[in-house]
Parts: structure tokens; sequence; C-alpha cells
């Protein structure tokens, strides 16, 4: 799903975030990246989301290689993605059944259609009773849920989630991740960077580590070679 | 590149036009929900627009109403030829009937001695004394209404000079003074009003260019996570194209109000005044096509100043 092959990103100004890193999370796979802060995390899923591009090295997103994207293309690239924020970027001026219709409306689908996977992503979230709520009447860990319905509810094949618990409770941050875990059964990549390390020991899926740019481990190595 | 970068995405999609068209309605729509939701500075970009636009119009529409009465002044504007004493009515009439003839002049009229002498014991009252006079002092006279050309004023003062040379004619008399600064006064107003209206139209481009600039600047967040969201930037310019389009057609709509307003409000004093003068004047307002055409101009400008924002803006307001 996700190739990162001999990658270096080099920020102007000189500082390296990532040198010579490689690894390959294989379709359906979930895995966790950890690293202190500054240790390269975000820049890393930057450069999947294409909101960074790559200074060396060649990245693959299932088998699209990432540089021969040009930058009007980059749209319909992140269209395959659900992408979670630490900080869930939901929309404050319209309520939570239109947070989530947003990617669907991007894409283009029917109304009727818009409704049905809205309701059915805020339903796996366990949301639907609040469909017509404003994301500002939520707590911490419901308006992390909506920011997940937004990020599946086109049904990408890979989800990224930067620091999804971050400002979540030990018992929240579980029924996130246990949330992830869902839809990997079905069939998603999830590659979710955090730095939970107790909560990640618990889950246990593969764990890639950053440290200074470079890998420090990479639990994905033997895992099969499906794109 | 093995598989189309869409291909997560396949079930009941609409076909792209159709998509795209229902995409365009609903943010044409739902861009004036946006304005309506904010509606005291909506209004007062609106307001702005509208006066920019209504000032111009305004003053295109008074210069209008001027040549209007101008023209009517063209056809008092005549000339009177005081013919020789000893001029007989005979010789009068085939004058006045040759110079009709001339393409320069649109009338003739003749006033015997005998008129003449009638109205000015009317008017004067010296009925006593002129009666007592054994010989009417007064000339034949042929009053010429020429005809006025609004681009070519000097052909009035080359009839004059034709009329001053005729055998029978003592006097020739016209006032093309008068015309000649009225004419050229309304083309000084006439440039005015283009110099004013090219102004004004740069107001209405920067003040909707400014606007949509300070849209676009509150919007940073959501236009930040809609392209994180796979939004291509048409998708995200659209929402403020439109926005600066409703700028223009409400802007010019109210602006039209404003000047039928003003209109209604003169045009009681002015029919008051056309009565004195025993015209039978009427103000102009704006035709349906002139109307349209400002909408149109506004609709223009504002779409064109959006566009200038939008696009130096979006540019700029990238994920990091």
């Amino acid at each position: 799903m996700i190739r990162f092959d001999n990658v270096s990103k080099q920020y102007p100004g000189g500082f390296e975030a990532l040198l010579g890193v490689n690894y390959h999370l294989p379709r359906g796979q979930m895995a966790y990246l950890t690293g202190h802060s500054g240790a390269g995390k975000s820049t890393l899923l930057k450069l999947i989301a294409m909101i960074e591009r790559p200074s060396r090295g060649q990245i693959f997103l299932d088998g699209v290689n990432l540089n021969n994207i040009s930058k009007n293309k980059i749209p319909y690239i992140r269209r395959n993605i659900g992408i979670i924020f630490q900080n869930h970027q939901l929309l404050f001026d319209r309520n939570v059944y239109h947070n989530v219709a947003l990617p669907l409306i991007i894409a283009g689908y029917r109304h009727q259609e818009v409704s049905k996977r809205v309701r059915a992503a805020l339903d796996q979230v366990d949301l639907l009773s609040k469909e017509n709520a404003m994301p500002v009447t939520l707590s911490g860990g419901e308006q992390q849920r909506v920011g997940i319905a937004r990020a599946i509810v086109h049904k990408p094949s890979l989800l990224l989630a930067d620091e999804p618990t971050g400002n979540l409770d030990p018992e929240l941050s579980k029924e996130i991740m246990q949330l992830f875990e869902r839809f990997n059964q079905v069939g998603v990549s999830v590659l979710i960077a955090s730095h939970d390390l107790n909560l990640i020991d618990e889950m246990g899926y593969p764990v890639i580590s950053l440290e200074d740019g470079q890998l420090s481990r990479n639990d994905l190595l033997n895992k099969g070679d499906r794109d | 590149m093995a598989k189309s970068p869409e291909r997560g995405v396949k079930v009941q999609r609409n076909s792209p036009m159709r998509a795209y068209f229902t995409h365009h309605i609903r943010v044409f729509i739902s861009s004036l929900g946006e304005l309506t939701r904010r509606p005291i500075a909506s209004m007062m970009t609106v307001t702005v627009i509208a006066i920019a636009l209504a000032l111009p119009s305004g003053l295109y529409l008074l210069l209008h109403n001027i040549d209007q009465i101008s023209a009517d002044w063209d056809s008092s504007a005549q000339m009177s030829l005081f013919l020789k004493g000893n001029t007989s009515s005979n010789k009068v009439e085939r004058l006045a009937n040759r110079l009709n003839l001339r393409n320069d002049i649109e009338s003739t009229k003749i006033i015997t001695p005998e008129q003449a002498l009638e109205d000015f014991v009317r008017i004067s009252g010296f009925g006593d004394v002129l009666n007592s006079l054994d010989k009417n002092p007064l000339p034949a006279v042929i009053v010429i209404q020429p005809v006025i050309d609004s681009e070519n004023p000097l052909l009035v003062s080359q009839l004059l000079n034709d009329m001053k040379k005729l055998p029978e004619v003592d006097i020739a008399q016209l006032d093309l003074e008068w015309v000649k600064r009225l004419y050229t006064m309304i083309d000084i107003a006439n440039r005015a009003v283009w110099v004013i209206s090219l102004l004004l139209g740069i107001a209405v481009l920067l003040t909707v260019g400014n606007t949509i600039r300070l849209d676009i600047q509150n919007r940073k967040e959501e236009i930040i996570v809609t392209k994180l969201i796979g939004a291509t930037n048409a998708f995200i310019r659209r929402p403020f194209l439109y926005t600066g389009l409703w700028y223009g057609l409400v802007g010019s709509i109210l602006a039209l109000t404003l000047i039928n307003i003003g209109l209604a409000m003169i045009e009681t004093p002015v029919q008051k005044l056309a009565t004195l003068y025993n015209s039978n004047f009427q103000l102009i307002g704006f035709s349906l096509d002139n109307s349209l055409v400002l909408i149109l101009i506004s609709c223009v400008l504002s779409l064109g100043g959006s566009w200038l924002a939008v696009g130096r803006q979006l540019s700029k307001i990238e994920p990091s």
C-alpha cells in the first residue's frame, strides 16, 4: 500500500527530517509509527499525503509513484486517503452531518448516496444520534470520532492518523484505537502515528520507529509483499 | 501507473458533467446563504458597490436628460432674417420658398410687416402712438428653423453667413454662442462621466476583491482542511467566485433602486418646472436594456475582483 524507497526529506534551511527511510506497508495492514517529537513522524505522514515532497528517493502509494504526480493531480491522490488529525480539524460553522459529508461532496456524489454513506459512517463511530449537532457541543472524544467518520466516509483504502489520541484520556484512546482496528478488519490499510507506547504495546500491531529521521525499528520487514 | 488514483470511489457517483452542474447550482445557492449569515457585513459591501454604480449611472442619466432638454432648445435656436424695407410681399414669399428647399433649413416662417406691427401693438401697448404713424416702419421677417446637427454646430454659422449675403436680407441674426457652449459643456460632462465610471468601476473591482480576500483569510482553516480531504483548487475557488457574483448582482439591483428612488424624488419638482416653461419635458429613467447592461457590468466587475483575490490568495494557502 505504501512503499518508501530510500526517502530523504530536507527542509529549506538544511534540516534533515528524514534520512534514507525504507519500509513497506502491505495492503490491508495496520501499523504504528512511533518516535520522539522531532524524529520525523509528521514529515513521514506529510510525504504520504503529499503535503510535502521528498528531497530524494521514491514513494509508492497503491503502486503509484508519487514523484510522477503533478500538483494539480494531488487532490485525486488525497481522495484515496482518509486523514485523521490530532486536533480533528472539524469545520465549526456546520453540523456533524455536513462535516462528514464534505469528502463526498468534493468527490461529486449524489445527494441520496451522500446521506446514505454519511449515516453509515456516523453509525460506525456510534454518533448517529448527533448528526444535527454542531461540533462545539461535542466532547473531545466525540469530535475525534466525527473526524474519523469524515476520514472513512468515502471508503478510502488507506487511513492515516496523526496522534489521533493525543488529547484523550486512556480509556477513550483505547476506544479510538479499537475503532481503527475495526476498519482494518474490513481491509483498510492503517498507519497511526502515536507516542502512546503503552497503548501500542497493548494493541499488538507492527511498529516502525523513527529516531533522528532514520528508521530504528521496522516490524514490517517480514510482512507479506502485497502492494 | 498501475491504478487510477480515483480507484477508491466507484459506486453511485454522478456522471462528471452532472456532478459538475449540481455542484455549481449548490454552490450558487449556498454562497447566497453564506452572505445572509453575516447580513451586516454583506449589506455594507453591497451598499458600497451600489453607491459606486449609482453615482456614474445617475450622472449618465442626468446628462441624457439634459441632452433631451437641449434637443428642445435646438428647435428654438432660430435664425431671423430682417429683410430690406422695400421688399415686396411677393418677393418675400418666393425667398421663403427658395430657402425652404435648402438641406440645412428645417422650415421657414414669414412674419409680414403687418403681423409684426400687430404683435408689437399688442405686446408693447403703444398702440395709439403707432397708429399715428402713416407708414409701417417694421420690415418683413423670415424666421428660419435651421437643421441642427449636434456633431457639427459650425453648419449653422455657415448658414448664417450665406443668409447675410442674400441681397434681400438686411440683418441676419442668430445667437449661436450659447448653443456652442452648451454642446461643449455636455461634451466635457460626458467625458467626466466616463472617467468617473472608470474610476468607480475600479472601486467596485477592488471592493469586491478586498472583501473576498478577507473572506478567504477568515476561512483559511477550512480551505486547508478541504484541500487535505482532496478538494481541487477549482472546488475551493467556486464559492468565493459565486460570492463575488452575488455581490455584483445584489449591488447593481440596489444601485438601480437608488437611481429610481432619486428619480421619483425629483420627478414632481421637475414636472412643475417643465409646466412653468410650457414644456412637455419628461424625465427619462433607466430602460430595461440599460438596467441589464448595468447589472451585467456589475457582475463582471465583481467576478473579476473576486477572481483576482482568489487567484492571489489560494495559491498561498497550502496545508503544512
